[in-house]
């Protein structure tokens, strides 16, 4: 019996396990084995039998992000959540739902959308799954009104490194018993357990949306007119902007959500607004413009990073920013698509510009080995307290070895 | 938790005494009274030094002598919570932040201000509205409450419903952590690369560390706010009204339902005139751009008409909106007009359970001399029932506090929470374990462990049993296992 039989043995008493593909690589990085399994349950006799014979385990959702943070340093066995792709309940008056990790979100929003309601969170990435987006941290558009992943989120289920199950927050969207440990869990890229299930605050179906956009022939007049749009009081969901490379004009995306007896109003003086600090003329619509919501590079290869920024810094973002810059103004948080021949000099100019302006920037994306090298996340303020985060929930360091920050 | 230490407080307090002068050491015991207890008045302990810092290097200096000492130390802001959670160590420290009280910073262009822990809540808003911006979180306190203490519970308050708390409105906090150090968590912008440390520690209830300085996020003052207060013959009604608004996709700024004991105390206290014979009210309020308003606010006057209102009251301008307002928030106050003594309590359940949930807190009383008042944020089922007693009748005291903690078990069998903005604190840690399971509490306090090991950063809150830090193997002082070591060069 081969060393993978005998360990597909082990694991297949948990849930069912197969050997690894050349397509399971995570990052480039090759495991020797991949654990299906349907429940929480499954996850955690899995995870168990993963303590006892220390593997080193990624868990993966549709896989659409592996190629997000930096590359493990070793994997074995890779967790695929997708089987647990259930709704697990709906509670409608409530306006909150209970989702399994491996459901994808756009499965989700047709579930909720004959009820009237949805989860105010973009698909950044077509066909994500909630647990990979509560991994990734990865929101959209709308996060400029209703706030990212972990603003949405209300409950978790994790399974740690040794096959505990564990719940933090609830099913009521407002509850401050214990630590909210779901806000820890956002982002953190399976570095501290193995999320099976979580609960997600919904909110309405707005009866109408519609989107006005202009195109601003400089970066001075394309943040004078997203300043006049923050400042003013038409509430937009949402506050994107869009330039191709330095240098190009660039594309101001303003989305409002309402009752459609009001909406009309409301595009009017977001229209005025934008004309008059662009000198364009805006247009209104009822679907986005093409770029909206989609990265400024290959979701999978990139090159991407991600910048945030003081919002009045904007001008000097999009005039000194390499690449393709696209994201939320609004919010401060912007995707970059960096020139595949220099990403670690535009890396550089990014995060030294990033730094001017209170931020921070983070290589997101590459092909496999571009980030050998290369920092991924730059400074990371309080790294001694994540760390000692770290030791206490994967003592031995089995989950997503090497994925995050300093190592992690 | 932590064992009694065996430390003079002389030496400590000669310590603090150097570092931050005479007249910001409190050791004197008549004057240390006047800090034996938070908003949860019934719990009392005297500390045993208190120190008033005026600067964040000031506090992580006390934290460095307590640490060193191994003595326990608890933060202290305005002292308004009402869960206990800034209640003295009787051989602790009390740090106590309303020396720190500077608006450092009022920023529109980033949409923030920088403030100072002990800075009151709407003091904020009264720096910023002058340009037009505030912020958001309001709890009832929020005259006196302190920023730094909104961190600590996470606070919410009536406009939650459609602006979030404390967390959603913070982009980063200076702390200093159980071991003296000053770190900042987030920063001026949204996204900060790492683990979302200053999501977890919003609403730890100063247990990891005390916050010396807050970036908020400042929110554009909307352009229209409308109210209405409706009267309903009974909870029922007006229950239905909330339920149809809701579900007609409308997301009201707030959503408030007092029932008849409370409005009765209410009018007793501030004669807010509410709709008379009402066995409940709402008050409805919407806000946003005046186009959108115009429209949802017609609707919810319409569905509470339809839920059977029977007098329906639109403000006219922000004094008569003040007016609505007044009875609800004097209302904790309002009931020591009608009742000697009384318990505040606050659990959540979800919203579609409110008729059922309310039918059974008033069996729970039937039958005996309590009576319970009921307050609460109807939008999101956050009750807020005030159990009424008399301590002078012997047993009444029990009896309430029986009946309030059943309504916590009402709310964990609906599947609600014991806590939607007042904390667990000493007051309902032993209620914990009924809502999370003894894995689901260990896994907190690992994280407790990893900012706080020695347990001497606010002790004996929250959690029902302390968790000794340090016995996880692999907390290693030297370099880690191979995986670790592969990928060192790479960062």
């Amino acid at each position: 019996m081969s060393a993978t039989a005998r360990l597909i043995d082990e694991l297949g008493a948990a849930c069912e396990v197969r050997s690894a593909a050349s397509s399971d690589a995570v990052d480039g990085v090759a495991p020797e084995l991949v654990a299906c399994p349907r429940s929480t349950d499954e996850t955690a006799a899995v995870l168990r039998a993963a303590h006892r014979l220390g593997l080193r385990v990624v868990a993966r959702g549709a896989g659409t992000k592996l190629s997000w943070g930096a590359p493990p340093s070793d994997v074995d066995l890779v967790i695929d959540t997708s089987r647990m792709d259930a709704v697990v309940a709906h509670a409608a008056g409530d306006l909150v739902v209970t989702v399994q990790a491996g459901l994808p979100l756009a499965v989700l929003q047709h579930a909720l959308a004959p009820h009237g309601q949805r989860l105010s969170l973009d698909p950044v990435v077509a066909g994500t799954t909630l647990g990979g987006a509560i991994a990734t941290a990865s929101s959209g558009p709308l996060r400029y009104r209703y706030g990212s992943v972990r603003d949405l989120l209300i409950g978790i289920t994790v399974v740690r490194a040794d096959g505990t199950v564990t719940k933090s927050g609830g099913t009521v969207v407002k509850n401050v018993a214990g630590y909210d440990l779901g806000k820890l869990y956002t982002g953190s890229l399976g570095t501290l357990g193995v999320v099976t299930e979580a609960v997600f605050r919904c909110h309405p179906l707005p009866e109408s949306t519609r989107w006005v956009t202009v195109n601003a022939p400089d970066p001075r007049r394309a943040a004078a007119a997203v300043a006049t749009v923050r400042g003013s009081q038409n509430d937009p969901v949402a506050l994107e902007v869009d330039r191709l490379a330095p240098g190009e004009p660039v594309s101001i995306g303003v989305a409002l959500e309402g009752v459609a007896a009001g909406i009309d109003a409301r595009c009017d003086e977001v229209a005025r607004l934008l004309g008059e600090a662009t000198g364009s003329r805006p247009a209104v619509a009822a679907a986005p413009p093409d770029w909206w919501g989609r990265l400024p590079h290959d979701p999978v290869t990139g090159p991407g990073a991600t910048l945030s920024h003081e919002p009045a810094a904007l001008a000097a973002i999009l005039a000194e920013a390499p690449g393709a810059v696209r994201g939320s103004a609004g919010a401060g948080v912007l995707a970059v698509g960096l020139d595949p021949a220099r990403v670690g000099a535009d890396l550089d100019a990014l995060r030294a510009l990033a730094g001017r302006h209170g931020g921070s920037a983070v290589l997101r994306c590459t092909a496999p080995g571009v980030k050998e090298g290369l920092d991924v996340w730059g400074p990371v303020p309080a790294i001694t307290l994540m760390r000692r985060v770290k030791d206490e929930f994967d003592p031995e360091h089995r989950l997503a070895p090497g994925r995050f920050v300093g190592g992690i | 938790m932590t064992a009694a230490p065996a430390v003079d407080v002389d030496v400590l307090a000669a310590e603090f005494t150097a570092l931050l002068g005479a007249d910001s050491v409190i050791t004197d015991r008549q004057r240390l009274r006047t800090y034996e207890c938070d908003g949860l008045t019934h719990h009392r302990v005297v500390p045993a030094i208190v120190v008033l810092p005026e600067t964040a290097e000031q506090v992580a200096a006390v934290v460095r002598g307590c640490a060193a000492a191994q003595v326990p130390f608890v933060a202290r802001g305005s002292g308004t919570g009402l869960s206990g959670g800034a209640q003295p160590h009787a051989e602790g420290v009390l740090i106590v932040t309303s020396r720190m009280r500077r608006i450092l910073e009022i920023d529109p262009a980033n949409e923030r201000a920088v403030v100072e822990p002990g800075v009151f809540n709407l003091d904020v808003t009264k720096a910023a509205s002058p340009q037009g911006w505030y912020f958001a979180p309001d709890p009832s306190s929020q005259q006196v409450c302190s920023v730094g203490g909104n961190v600590a519970e996470n606070s919410g308050g009536a406009h939650c419903l459609k602006y979030g708390f404390t967390i959603n409105h913070v982009l980063g906090v200076e702390v200093v952590t159980p071991d003296g150090e000053l770190v900042w968590l987030g920063g001026t912008t949204r996204d900060t690369p790492g683990y979302d440390l200053l999501g977890a520690f919003i609403g730890s209830e100063g247990t990891l560390g005390i916050t010396t300085k807050v970036v908020v996020r400042l929110l554009r003052t909307p352009e229209s706010v409308r109210c209405l207060l409706a009267g309903f013959p009974g909870v029922d009604e007006a229950g239905t009204a909330v339920s149809s608004i809701i579900a007609d996709g409308v997301t009201p700024a707030a959503i408030e339902m007092m029932d008849a004991l409370a409005i009765e105390a209410a009018e007793a206290a501030v004669a807010c005139g509410y709709p008379e014979g009402a066995g409940a009210v709402l008050i409805v309020e919407l806000d946003g751009p005046a186009a959108e308003v115009e429209q949802t606010f017609a609707a919810a006057e319409r569905h509470c008409t339809d839920a059977g209102a029977f007098e329906i009251r639109v403000a006219r301008d922000d004094a008569q909106r003040a007016l609505f307002w007044k009875g609800r928030k004097s209302a904790f106050a309002a009931v020591g007009r009608i009742s000697p003594d009384y318990i505040v309590q606050d659990g959540v359940i979800p919203r579609s359970a409110l008729p059922q949930v309310l039918r059974k807190i008033a069996d729970l009383s039937s039958g005996t001399e309590i009576r319970v008042a009921n307050v609460f944020h109807a939008g999101d089922g956050n009750l807020h029932p005030l159990v009424l007693f008399d301590d002078a009748v012997p047993g009444q005291a029990e009896q309430a506090e029986e009946v309030s903690g059943a309504i916590l078990d009402l709310c964990i069998e609906q599947g609600g929470s014991i806590t939607g903005e007042h904390g667990v604190g000493v007051d309902k840690s032993r209620y914990m374990s009924r809502m999370f399971t003894d894995d689901d509490l260990d896994t907190m306090q690992r994280l407790r462990c990893a900012f706080d090991p020695a347990g001497i950063c606010n002790p004996g809150k929250v959690f029902p049993t302390p968790r000794l830090c340090g016995e996880v193997p692999g907390k290693h002082k030297g370099p880690h296992p191979l995986q670790q070591a592969g990928v060192a060069e790479q960062f």
